[in-house]
């Protein structure tokens, strides 16, 4: 950890008004109620397949989206529902997609690890580990080309620093000066391996910064404040042509990796320790203590309640999608015709 | 009209898309100041600046994941990869990504990207510089793919493929890169998906691809003087597949000979094999019959590699055997 910059708790946001606080706030709620259902449906048989919830993890995809512009990028994980949602997707479009209807996001083509919303600038959510770290790395390019100022940002997880994409990715981007952003949750399991077992550095991704000329950024992943200042800043970075920022963001997933794991590796302790720094009960705590009433609090609460409760009867009541599907979109002219 | 070798007619092509689109680009290892390592490239970089002909480091998925988000964005880039082989190290981004995003996205995003890469033998480098994977991307939905044999169809197949809003895997082959032909002058645009028709003959069809294709033609050429007429089919482009052609040969000739360069099993010709059984087993006169690279590893040693891939006197020998 030596020479590893700390950037964590309220003072590094200053400059967050009380209306983005609780726009903050909002989303880390909406996510948390969204995933809790996502969960409640999968025990319902209602999800089929796998999916990947960021309970615990909210933070890091409420505090970045905040910081960034309605036409920058985001490129997510197989983990991605948080970060499709931050974005602005719509969250019955979401929820279809997991039940694999015909109003999914992608009309029940992807399913929950391929949410895409380009309209909202979610350009993927990629299932492969490390795959989309030179795709992000291609839009921001793209961006550069075309002069746009647009950025890209890339979420991934702690296991995706020892795949060679990630590495691939990183040198290329800061040779090339790329505006990309690259995100790492670090939720301390690569899948159910502790991370630290494994990656021959204590942060699998800040103390792999240097190796690429950029500055090690480690930033409490629970507080989104701090998550947003520090994306705020590498955002305005990677803008100004000041090339890409890597990101190690500490956090810590309620669940387990994925549907089928109830993530019962872990130690007791660790996993009380970590229920502790919850990232929606500490900030809800933190915003009540700074002067923001209950009554504001809860009603976001409510809020977030019912729109995911909206969501998941328009998701339900979405028919499945026609199989005429399966042979749509393989190319741009719609069909999947490869002969004549 | 000019006389091009193969190898210009790669940078020529894409000197003529680059000059029409500035939206497209190419990178890839060694590609701008060292013009290729099969000199495919030379002057681009001279002619387009850095910025729009740029060399990558050593790493195959950054090259085709940067080419593959920009694409996705708005540019339409085109990335070598420098050997085939080489497809291996970042089959990922080409097959689970560059391939299948679109399909996954319910059709959100078109991924216009040109994968140009150095394929096939010839060149004595063995095993891992030297295999015929066309139909490694051929198995793979959401990819086309292109093999073209002669000059002018590199410069028109592509512009075809920069053009086309899908991506497009294309493969050059090492053994071609000395070939010379006249190119039409001015702008020259090919159609993916299209087979061409090079001999006419009423015996027997014979179907191959990329270095293959010469060497169909001469073993043609020794069939006449037999009183053997094959008809000679480039086929040209693997997907989309120019069935009518292929097929409509085999209905007139009765016979299908496939002259594949890659090893025998699931090669492309087999697919065409199975088509033509499907499709036209009541023309059928005779077996269909597929000459290929046995199933090893490409040998390095000249004459290993000879015995290897077909050659023109295997091709005639295979025919007149099947021909009884």
């Amino acid at each position: 950890m030596t020479d590893t910059t700390i950037h964590a708790g309220a003072a590094a946001a200053e400059g967050l008004d009380r209306d983005s606080r609780l726009a903050l706030y909002r989303l880390v709620a909406e996510i948390r109620t969204f995933e809790k259902r996502a969960y409640d449906l999968f025990l319902q048989s209602l999800v089929k397949g796998t999916s990947h919830l960021s309970l615990g993890q909210e933070a890091i995809a409420a505090g970045v989206a905040l910081a960034m512009r309605p036409d920058d990028y985001t490129f997510c994980t197989y983990r991605g529902h948080a970060h499709t949602l931050a974005r602005g997707a719509p969250m019955a479009a979401v929820m279809a997609e997991l039940l694999g209807r015909e109003g999914g996001l992608l009309a029940g083509k992807g399913g929950s690890m391929h949410l895409t919303s380009v309209e909202h600038g979610v350009m993927g959510s990629y299932a492969i580990v490390g795959a989309h770290l030179p795709i992000a790395a291609g839009a921001a390019w793209s961006a550069q080309v075309r002069g746009t100022g647009q950025v890209a940002v890339c979420f991934f997880g702690d296991g995706t620093t020892n795949i060679g994409a990630f590495h691939e990715a990183l040198n290329l981007a800061a040779v090339w000066k790329l505006p990309v952003v690259f995100v790492c949750e670090n939720n301390l399991y690569m899948e159910y391996t502790p991370i630290g077992a494994v990656t021959a550095v204590p942060n699998p991704a800040a103390d792999r910064a240097s190796a690429y000329g950029l500055e090690p950024i480690v930033v409490d992943g629970n507080d989104p404040e701090a998550v947003w200042a520090v994306a705020r800043a590498a955002i305005a970075r990677a803008r100004e042509g000041g090339g890409p920022s890597l990101i190690e963001a500490k956090t810590y997933r309620h669940g387990g990796h994925s549907r089928a794991d109830p993530g019962k590796y872990r130690p007791d302790e660790e996993v009380r320790e970590w229920m502790t720094r919850d990232p929606l009960t500490t900030y809800r705590a933190r915003l009540a203590a700074e002067g923001v009433e209950e009554s504001t609090l809860s009603g976001i609460d409510a809020d977030a309640l019912a729109k995911v409760d909206l969501a998941t009867a328009q998701a339900k009541d979405s028919p499945p999608p026609p199989v005429a599907l399966v042979e749509r979109d393989v190319w741009s002219d719609g069909s999947a015709t490869w002969r004549n | 009209m000019a006389q091009l070798s193969y190898r210009e007619a790669v940078a020529a092509g894409i000197a003529q898309e680059m000059e029409r689109d500035p939206t497209v680009y190419l990178i890839g290892e060694d590609v701008g100041a060292a013009g290729g390592v099969f000199k495919a490239t030379v002057g681009l970089l001279e002619r387009f600046g850095p910025d729009r002909v740029r060399d990558t480091p050593i790493s195959e998925q950054a090259i085709i994941g940067a080419a593959m988000g920009a694409a996705m964005t708005g540019l339409r880039p085109i990335a070598e990869i420098m050997f085939s082989d080489f497809l291996a190290t970042c089959w990922d981004l080409v097959a689970n990504q560059v391939a299948k995003t679109r399909y996954m996205t319910g059709g959100q995003v078109s991924i216009p990207l040109v994968i140009r890469t150095a394929n096939g033998g010839g060149v004595r480098f063995g095993a891992q510089h030297s295999q015929s994977l066309e139909n490694w991307a051929m198995a793979v939905p959401g990819l086309k793919v292109v093999a073209p044999s002669t000059p002018a169809d590199v410069v028109g197949l592509l512009a075809a493929a920069v053009r086309d809003p899908d991506p497009v895997v294309f493969y050059e082959h090492k053994s071609l890169y000395a070939a010379k032909e006249e190119v039409p002058d001015g702008e020259h645009v090919d159609a993916l998906g299209t087979a061409r028709v090079l001999r006419q003959g009423d015996d027997l069809t014979i179907a191959a691809l990329a270095a293959m294709v010469p060497r169909a033609l001469d073993a043609a050429d020794r069939l006449a003087a037999h009183g053997v007429f094959a008809e000679v089919i480039d086929v040209r482009s693997l997907i989309p597949l120019d069935t009518r052609t292929i097929l409509g040969s085999v209905r007139k000739t009765g016979r299908l000979f496939t002259v594949e360069e890659n090893p025998r099993v699931l090669g492309w010709g087999a697919e065409v094999a199975s088509l033509a059984a499907e499709e036209c087993f009541d023309s059928l006169d005779g077996p269909i019959v597929r000459i290929t690279t046995p199933h090893v590893p490409l040998p390095a040693a000249d004459a290993l590699e000879d015995a290897a891939v077909p050659s023109v006197e295997r091709i005639v020998e295979t025919v007149v055997a099947g021909m009884g």
